[in-house]
């Protein structure tokens, strides 16, 4: 089985912060591999790292094989990587087809695609994302990252906020994106994971303290509350 | 050791300063005389009195980090309250004292107040444009008073007898000297003081100040009239040492010569406005002299064009320094230790 | 009425003048985050181009004005590029030291102007028609005015177009928005940055070319002075924002106007920074809804 993304010893200093102690993982190719962790651990920071949107003081990232550490954001961006971050970030004063024309980069944008996953934009194209529900804005996020063909698909959070109808078409629309692709996926949302995931890597004061398979450490309660404080399986 | 060094080196230069009219030295190339000549000192005045100016510019924006765009104001008011006070209006010494405290504690209040409503670029503006309604009241001249583009030759009729006329320019340099400590020790108790801390705390990071419970406003207002009324003060003497009042000095450029010359030394640093100061108006007025000299005319066009003109050459400087010296001056002995440590391996970083 | 008339046009022409500079102002400070000082001295660079354009072409003068000022606009567009270059890609993330090498090049660029060319006005010679005057209104207007006037219009019109209709465009109106994000997209915005500090460069060369017509002269602290005035329409217009920047412009132009014939010369300048101060106070944002940054 081909690695997808690899890390190796990464730092992160943010402000005086050391934020991201040398971690290191793997994301196997194909499936959704879960980053989890309490509150600020890094995990977003992981994330933005992995992108270039945070300046790397030591560490390597190779994505697909390829060394790309060293490599601005929008080249990395560029050899196949798709990104829905934490508060979505669409951009507001623009309409939702204008949103996701501004992320296509292939020859051929896959929106049949798209709007077969989340026909709502089909019909709210000419609408300013601006005005969009959280639900509505989340679905532009994750649509523009699955317009393009990617190694990789880096996903922050993207249930966060939304209600319980909301996270399963989330869900559901994840679960497709990972036929097609590999998933990085940061979620605090347990049943999320549990339903998507086949892998694990938590993270605990920016350090790898667990990986391995997502079945394995869901099916143990007690080790789940050790390294998130939350109770395994519900929420 | 170290408290001693602090205090015993400024001391000793300030009295090395005070000597200066006592001495026959020529410094070749950098002055045109020697030290004791009326020319030089005159000179050399200035530099001190930009000194000090540079340094109540930096109290804004380098140690409370509020980018005013219209300093230049205060500088100003100085000079032309002051000389509208003793020829226009022909007061005395007293009373024009007097309405120099007033206008400068009154008028940054009320300018400051409105300006610091908004923060960042839109309160640099705003100081711009206020700036720019002191200089189109000057060029307006209602009633004849600022004298319009040709500015107020000054009745040193009320001035003390000690500093009028060229012999006595050593003493107008003592006052130039005086003005720039009375700045830097204002300064350095202000900055030391308490609320010096919260003016650091604001340039730093204004919203924490607020999550602390503190309510910056006031802060920046006090740093604001500070500042302003110092400038004022260096107006005044200003006006003592060109003879009279031009409009010359309400101009933006005004203000950006005296960021350049903060940038220059170093904002935030304890010497670094003051040698900015003091070196940009040295650097001024002789690239001044060298650029009409016959050496530069002789040039050929290509050379001769920008090295005639002063602000080229120290536009072009400035941009050098951004680009490879950013701290300023004061900063070159700490790059230049940096550049020593560099050469030494570092020791291994611990494992986390 | 007719001297209302007179007032409003010529108020309009001088917002024409502000607008062009400040609109490229904006969107560059909008995407970039710098604020960019040696804007006047990309003014006077494409007034005195297009004036030595102007000279070295002969003939007509409407020929050296439409030749030279369409010149005069390319050099401001190539000085402006270059600038963004050489001295302000370098400093990317360093908006502070952005800021002072633009004010380092603003005094280099017009020391270095009025070296070549003096210190004194250079006269501007207009076509006939344009010294004509049109009736309006019962107002004798001189006809440069309208032509300030249509450029002005002109290049609203078109700037609107080519943020809306184009890639680069969207690309910009999104990196006013959101820089980060638009970097997250696989784009490079730093030829964003190039091409936005180069129109407003363009902009800044036709002000300047256009202030030599309105003003029948053009001379090295033209620059500066339509600069200060243009930050301040900036401010009250909002950041990034091409419609704020227009309604500034024409309220900053015709305040000026009105106040400095009905009240005395130089209250109308008084009268923009009070209207400054007094939006500022109100919207600390500007007139536009705020630009994230």
């Amino acid at each position: 089985m081909t690695t997808a993304l690899a890390v190796r010893d990464l730092h992160v200093h943010l402000g005086q912060s050391h934020v991201l102690q040398g971690i290191s993982f793997d994301v196997p190719t194909g499936g959704v591999t879960a980053l989890l962790g309490r509150n600020g651990v890094g995990k977003t920071t992981t994330l933005r790292a992995l992108m270039g949107l945070v300046p790397r003081s030591r560490g390597e990232v190779s994505l697909g094989g390829a060394d790309v550490t060293r490599l601005p954001t929008h080249t990395v961006v560029r050899r196949g990587v798709g990104y829905v971050p934490e508060d979505r970030d669409v951009f507001a004063g623009l309409t939702v087809e204008e949103n996701l024309r501004l992320a296509e980069r292939d020859a051929d944008p896959r929106y049949e695609l798209v709007y077969d996953l989340f026909p709502e934009l089909r019909q709210r194209a000419a609408q300013r994302a601006g005005t969009l529900s959280g639900g509505q804005q989340q679905m532009v996020a994750i649509a523009r990252a699955l317009l393009n063909e990617n190694q990789v698909l880096l996903v922050d959070e993207p249930t966060k906020g939304l209600a319980p109808l909301l996270v399963t078409e989330v869900a559901a629309a994840l679960g497709r994106a990972a036929e097609l692709t590999t998933v990085l996926l940061v979620e605090q949302n347990l049943p999320v994971v549990q339903r998507l995931a086949r892998d694990v890597v938590v993270l605990d004061a920016g350090q790898v303290v667990h990986a391995g398979p997502a079945a394995e450490l869901l099916a143990d309660p007690d080790h789940v509350r050790r390294l998130l404080g939350v109770h395994g399986g519900a929420h | 050791m170290r408290r001693a060094l602090q205090i015993g080196i400024p001391v000793a230069v300030v009295v090395l300063l005070a000597l200066v009219p006592k001495l026959s030295i020529d410094i070749p190339v950098v002055l045109n005389g020697p030290l004791d000549n009326p020319g030089t000192l005159q000179l050399l005045a200035l530099c001190l009195l930009f000194a000090g100016v540079a340094l109540t510019y930096d109290l804004l924006f380098g140690f409370t980090g509020l980018l005013s765009f219209g300093h230049a104001l205060y500088v100003a008011l100085g000079v032309y309250v002051t000389a509208i006070a003793l020829t226009r209006w022909e007061w005395g010494l007293w009373p024009t004292l007097g309405l120099l405290v007033a206008v400068g504690i009154a008028v940054p209040l009320v300018l400051g107040a409105v300006s610091l409503r908004v923060g960042g670029i839109a309160f640099a503006m705003v100081t711009l444009a206020f700036a720019q309604a002191g200089t189109v009241l000057v060029q307006k001249n209602p009633y004849g008073w600022t004298g319009g583009e040709e500015g107020i030759g000054l009745n040193f009729d009320e001035i003390p007898d000690a500093f009028v006329g060229v012999l006595n320019t050593k003493n107008l340099y003592w006052l130039a000297l005086g003005y720039a400590v009375l700045v830097f020790v204002v300064v350095r108790l202000a900055v030391g003081s308490s609320a010096g801390h919260v003016w650091r705390a604001v340039r730093e990071n204004e919203p924490r100040v607020e999550v602390l419970g503190l309510n910056p406003y006031p802060f920046k207002l006090i740093a604001f009239v500070l500042a302003s009324f110092l400038a004022l003060l260096g107006g005044v003497v200003w006006l003592l040492l060109i003879g009279g009042a031009t409009p010359e000095v309400t101009t933006a450029n005004f203000t950006l010569a005296l960021l350049v010359m903060v940038v220059l030394g170093g904002a935030g640093t304890r010497y670094g406005a003051m040698l900015g100061g003091f070196l940009y108006t040295l650097l001024d007025q002789r690239l001044g002299s060298l650029a009409g000299s016959s050496e530069v005319q002789d040039l050929p066009d290509v050379l001769r064009v920008p090295l005639s003109e002063p602000l080229f050459l120290l536009g072009a400087l400035f941009v050098a320094l951004v680009f490879f010296i950013p701290g300023g001056l004061a900063s070159l002995p700490t790059r230049l230790r940096g550049l020593r440590a560099k050469r030494e391996p570092l020791p291994e970083k611990a494992a986390a | 009425m007719s001297t209302f008339v007179l007032l409003t046009i010529t108020g309009l022409g001088l917002g024409a003048m502000y607008f062009l500079v400040a609109s490229g102002l904006s969107l560059i400070y909008g995407l970039m985050g710098v604020l960019n000082f040696a804007h006047g001295a990309l003014i006077t660079v494409g007034a005195y181009a297009a004036w030595w354009f102007g000279e070295q072409i002969g003939g007509g003068y409407g020929t050296r004005l439409l030749v030279g000022g369409a010149l005069g606009m390319v050099a401001g567009a190539i000085v402006a590029a270059l600038i963004e270059l050489v001295f302000i890609r370098p400093l990317y993330r360093r908006p502070i030291e952005q800021v002072l090498v633009t004010v380092g090049l603003a005094l280099a660029i017009g020391a270095l102007v009025q070296g070549i060319w003096g210190h004194d006005p250079k006269p501007i010679l207009l076509p006939d028609w344009m010294f004509d005057t049109t009736t309006i209104l019962g107002a004798n207007v001189p006809n440069d005015r309208f032509v300030e006037i249509g450029i002005a219009a002109a290049v609203l019109v078109g700037l609107v177009a080519f943020l809306r209709y184009t890639r680069f465009g969207l690309v910009i109106r999104a990196g006013v928005e959101n820089r980060g994000m638009v970097t997250a997209l696989g784009i490079d915005v730093r030829r964003a940055f190039t091409i936005v500090f180069a129109l407003g460069g363009a902009l800044a060369a036709l002000a300047g070319v256009l202030s030599g017509v309105y003003f029948s002269s053009i001379d090295p602290a033209r620059g500066t002075s339509l600069l200060i005035f243009a930050f301040i329409v900036v401010v009250i217009g909002g950041f990034g924002s091409i419609g704020g920047t227009a309604v500034a412009a024409v309220a900053v132009g015709l305040i000026q106007q009105y106040a400095n014939y009905w009240a005395s010369a130089g209250t109308g300048d008084l009268a923009v920074v009070l209207l400054l101060a007094a939006v500022l106070l109100v919207r600390p944002g500007g007139l536009a809804p705020k630009v994230a940054h």
